[in-house]
């Protein structure tokens, strides 16, 4: 098992359900167990929870593993069947799940300089806490889920937020620009600046950021900006290995790889969507959960197993006291519309068809008529 | 007992949940037996009457964690710890119910709140 946070874990837990009693090895590039990262840009930067309320595992839960942790890979030797890391040390196994999930993209030009961060791990997201304690001007760069979330909790702490988005609608690609605006209009209801259609430029400062230069000539002071501009795959490791890698490494519709015995798993996996035609990546918790139940099966079989139909994809987000959530693909839709609800009270459920179907649902604060959406959405699309 | 609603207003497949502190809910399965378990998911805020009713188990709204409504156990993570079970009985189609004496398993947002810390 390379990658120990949800993937790692829930590959990990459906090996052991699904009978298989051998030697289980987990190697994680971080130092901690398995956590629970959603909260790291809520609760926990909000200070409302604590790390030991991040652990995935349950007490007293014992998969029978041993943990390889603080050891990243450097490299996956199919013929000898092993996996060097960083150390010099080599794991050598017969099957392998890769769960080695994204990291954060970064502004060129910002490494060094004190005050610039990202958010993905948990040694960022104390990083990050503590200077926001501090209070000031923060400047979120990103109007994505993540710095939306950032700004939000920045907003619930007093500090005083600017959000710059290169795109004209922020959240047009997740949730289609209509939505998007909707969605990204909570910054505005709480007197948050949000500049869309304005590229940044770079960021100004000696040793610590003082300001974000946009490139419209403007320039916002900063104490602190957070970059949130999207994640890539974490698979520079397995180049040279000969496994296919295309946006991450390239799987079946059950995780399978180009090479034998390899499965891989959650935000690192590009897998093929029957329905769809085509491959994607999904960054979805969720996704990271449920997904490496068929990849593990798909590993024991040695790929005798029919794939079944994965459910829509699901994810939420939590702005402003708003819980929004979102299932589907909204990139298919030819129209969206409220169902319930008014996009002015923030309150609305938004069905997305194509051709009469519906392909995908939002809600926001709208818990259990989301759920029905969501059902008919999943028995709509199997 | 405490009096949740009638049981012709419940209809199979469906929740209600019984504003007490912390809430609980009274779920009608297809099958049309009665269950009442806390409403609050274990793991983070969110209520199980507003989840997905399949047999005899509810999966949280939020993040897919499943409880069995029978024990309360949780069938899938993320969530650790059971919610409890409370006893339900049916009058004169008035459906009540009988809170539970042991202490809740609160998720820790809600239990920070209670406790008069952050919410």
């Amino acid at each position: 098992m390379v990658g120990a946070s949800l993937a790692g874990l829930s590959a990990a837990r459906s090996l052991r359900k699904q009978g298989f009693d051998g030697r289980l090895v987990v190697i994680g590039d971080e130092l901690h167990r398995p956590y629970d990262r959603p909260p790291l840009s809520k609760e926990f930067l909000a200070g409302a929870l604590g790390e030991a309320e991040l652990a995935l595992e349950a007490e007293g839960e014992d998969l029978a593993a041993q943990w390889l942790l603080g050891a990243r890979a450097t490299g996956l030797d199919h013929v000898a069947r092993a996996v060097r890391l960083a150390d010099g040390r080599e794991v050598r196994a017969d099957g392998f799940v890769i769960a080695t999930g994204a990291v954060a993209r970064t502004l060129p030009g910002s490494a060094g300089l004190a005050g610039v961060h990202t958010l993905r791990t948990l040694d960022d997201a104390r990083a990050l806490r503590d200077e926001l304690a501090r209070g000031g001007r923060l400047v979120v760069i990103g109007g994505g889920f993540i710095g939306a979330e950032v700004a939000s909790t920045a907003y619930a702490l007093g500090l005083d937020v600017t959000v710059v988005e290169a795109a004209p609608t922020p959240l047009a690609g997740p949730l289609g620009a209509a939505m998007g605006a909707v969605v990204s209009g909570l910054h505005a209801d709480h007197g948050v600046r949000l500049l869309c259609g304005v590229g940044v430029k770079g960021l100004s400062g000696e040793s610590r950021v003082d300001a974000v230069l946009l490139e419209d000539g403007r320039s916002l002071p900063a104490d602190l900006v957070v970059v949130g501009v999207g994640a890539h795959p974490c698979v520079g490791w397995l180049e040279g290995s000969g496994i296919a890698l295309d946006n991450g490494v390239k799987c079946g519709a059950d995780g399978r790889t180009s090479l034998a015995g390899v499965v891989a798993v959650g935000d690192c996996a590009n897998w093929y969507d029957p329905r769809a035609g085509h491959h994607r990546r999904v960054e979805h918790w969720t996704g990271a959960r449920e997904r490496p139940e068929a990849a593990v099966a798909t590993l024991l079989a040695g790929g005798a197993v029919e794939p079944g139909v994965p459910r829509p994809p699901y994810f939420w987000s939590d702005q402003y006291g708003v819980r929004i959530q979102f299932a589907g693909h909204a990139a298919e839709a030819d129209s969206v519309t409220v169902e319930a609800g008014t996009a002015d009270d923030r309150d609305v459920l938004a069905v997305y068809r194509r051709d009469g179907r519906p392909v995908a649902v939002l809600g926001m604060n709208q818990p259990r008529l989301f759920m029905r959406a969501r059902k008919q959405l999943a028995a709509a699309v199997s | 007992m405490i009096p949740a609603c009638r049981l012709a207003d419940l209809p199979r497949g469906e929740a209600f949940r019984l504003d007490v502190d912390p809430p609980v809910s009274v779920f009608h399965t297809d099958d049309g037996e009665l269950f009442a378990i806390d409403d609050t998911c274990t793991h983070q805020d969110a209520s199980l009457a507003d989840g997905w009713l399949e047999g005899c188990e509810v999966e949280c709204p939020l993040h897919a964690s499943k409880f069995d409504l029978r024990t309360g156990a949780v069938d899938s993570p993320p969530a650790k710890l059971p919610v409890r079970t409370h006893e339900v009985a049916v009058e004169n189609d008035m459906i009540y119910v009988r809170l539970s004496t042991e202490a809740p398993n609160l998720p820790p947002c809600v239990s920070a709140r209670l406790a008069g810390g952050p919410a």
